[in-house]
């Protein structure tokens, strides 16, 4: 967090429950990662003991987004924090919130999976699925890292990365219209995979807003809503600036 | 326009342009026998607006306050180098009326400091030194002060009371009052709430807000949670110079300069 200077505030306290906060955030996004990774096994290997941990899990995820809306809410309350410590506050506020609901979405990719999709998966669906599935891991872990490393570059990759995931999203729900037009004995379990797919199309959609909320955090410029060319130049003058 | 314009001019502040100017500090030195208390300061002060000075203790704020209608004359080794302009004209010219000066801008310090009269000859006061005799005209206008300064409705049955017997939020406000009473065109607030509770300080500005509609307002103030909640544009100061002057949520939420940023962030630079 060197972009931040926490450590140097003249109150160590300060320095203490911001560095908690951010290392908090960390470990939130660990226990999503795992969940995600997870949740893929059981949704792209069939692997559905798995599911059962992706849902374990989010219940830490929820108490965990709980007490750190709590300090954060202490921390404005009682420091009233300005300029970067504002935003840090900010930015993990919204971060959080995204946190948690991509562990929701985890949960659902996992409880949909662990239900009946035999014969809804063929091999390019599901090589297709694999990529998607990496690519958003890909995400999670590039926005947690720049999360860790206020790195505004990494954060902005995040934000491209999610135009191909969309794509990839596209491509994958047509195939499974089509297998359903095919056979619709098999629209049950298609279906399944259609609301697994959807949530992992969203996880991408929250890392890109936890990637603009690091680019908050670190320049002060809200990128939000904003198209991405509009995004890079905003970027661009900030840096300039 | 070039990068070297660009920096040349200094950065663009919102919204500053779209109010008119009440003062201009130019090249402003100020020296205290040798000693250079002050630094080139330029600065443009909108008017009808609250500008508050923040900075650590002895950065100059509140000598540059002073500067404004022109307090620092009275300190025998105090020197000044450059121009403030009120209105266009530069107060410091050879035929200004100082006194007149002092009334079109006046001044109300930390600690309140009412004159040991009443309450009602506390406002009068400086009305009788400008001519005013009726008594009805008096009346009229010590109360639409009052008034102003949210002041009335706790004093209006007891205007004849000593004006000690009032608490220091009500002491500050009637100083506030006596200030406004002569029409001034910019009050300048010098720690207006460092001796005030938490109730009698909303209170005072609740006032500023108020003000601002009529009067051009530069506060200095060490809380700088109170130059959030109640300026417009907020200048940094630090070690005689102005380092940054800016939209008071942009100096709080992004500022330009790592040293401001360590300032409001209570950061050691």
């Amino acid at each position: 967090m060197s972009n931040l200077h926490l450590g140097q505030h003249i109150s160590r306290r300060f320095n203490e429950e911001l560095e908690d906060v951010r290392s908090k955030v960390l470990h939130m996004g660990g226990i999503v990662e795992t969940q995600l990774a997870n949740a893929l096994k059981v949704l792209v290997d069939g692997d559905t003991a798995l599911a059962k941990a992706v849902i374990k899990s989010d219940s830490i995820v929820n108490s965990l987004e709980v007490e750190i809306d709590e300090e954060c809410t202490r921390i404005v309350a009682l420091r009233q924090p300005a300029a970067t410590d504002l935003r840090l506050v900010m930015a993990v506020i919204k971060t959080i919130s995204d946190l948690e609901r991509m562990g929701d979405e985890a949960k659902r990719i996992a409880i949909m999976s662990r239900k009946e999709m035999d014969g809804a998966l063929e091999d390019d669906v599901r090589a297709d699925l694999e990529f998607m599935g990496e690519l958003v891991r890909g995400m999670l872990r590039q926005v947690l890292d720049a999360f860790a490393r206020t790195d505004v570059d990494t954060a902005v990759t995040v934000v491209k990365a999610d135009k191909k995931v969309d794509k990839k999203y596209k491509k994958i729900v047509k195939q499974l219209i089509q297998r359903m037009a095919e056979d619709p004995q098999a629209i049950p379990a298609v279906m399944n995979v259609i609301w697994a797919v959807r949530s992992l199309e969203r996880l991408a959609d929250r890392c890109q807003n936890i990637a603009e909320h690091v680019i908050y955090m670190v320049l002060g410029t809200d990128v939000r809503h904003i198209r991405l060319d509009d995004v890079l130049a905003e970027i661009e003058a900030q840096i300039e600036d | 326009m070039t990068q070297q314009d660009k920096l040349q001019a200094g950065p663009v502040i919102k919204g500053l342009s779209s109010h008119p100017v009440a003062m201009t500090v130019k090249d402003l030195d100020l020296y205290y026998g040798e000693t250079r208390a002050l630094q080139k300061i330029n600065l443009t002060i909108p008017e009808k607006q609250v500008t508050a000075f923040i900075g650590p203790s002895g950065c100059g704020k509140s000598t540059l306050l002073r500067c404004f209608n022109r307090l620092n004359d009275l300190i025998d080794v105090c020197r000044i180098d450059g121009e403030i302009l009120l209105n266009g004209r530069d107060i410091y010219a050879a035929n200004v009326n100082v006194p007149e000066l002092r009334r079109e801008v006046g001044i109300v310090f930390q600690k309140p400091n009412p004159f040991p009269k009443s309450i009602y000859e506390n406002v009068a006061y400086g009305l009788r030194i400008q001519g005013m005799n009726k008594r009805r005209q008096l009346d009229e206008t010590v109360e639409w002060a009052l008034k102003g300064a949210a002041l009335w409705d706790e004093v209006k049955d007891r205007l004849s009371d000593s004006a000690f017997g009032l608490s220091g939020g009500q002491q500050q406000r009637l100083v506030i009052a006596r200030a406004i009473a002569v029409q001034p065109k910019c009050i300048l607030l010098d720690e207006p709430c460092s001796a005030l509770d938490p109730i009698s300080t909303l209170k005072v500005e609740e006032l500023i807000a108020e003000l601002k509609s009529q009067y051009t307002i530069i506060m200095v103030t060490h809380n700088m949670q109170q130059a959030a909640r109640v300026s417009d544009y907020t200048a940094f100061m630090y070690m005689g110079e102005l380092i940054e002057f800016g939209a008071t949520d942009q100096i709080f939420t992004k500022p330009r300069l790592k040293k401001t940023e360590d300032y409001i962030t209570g950061r050691y630079g």
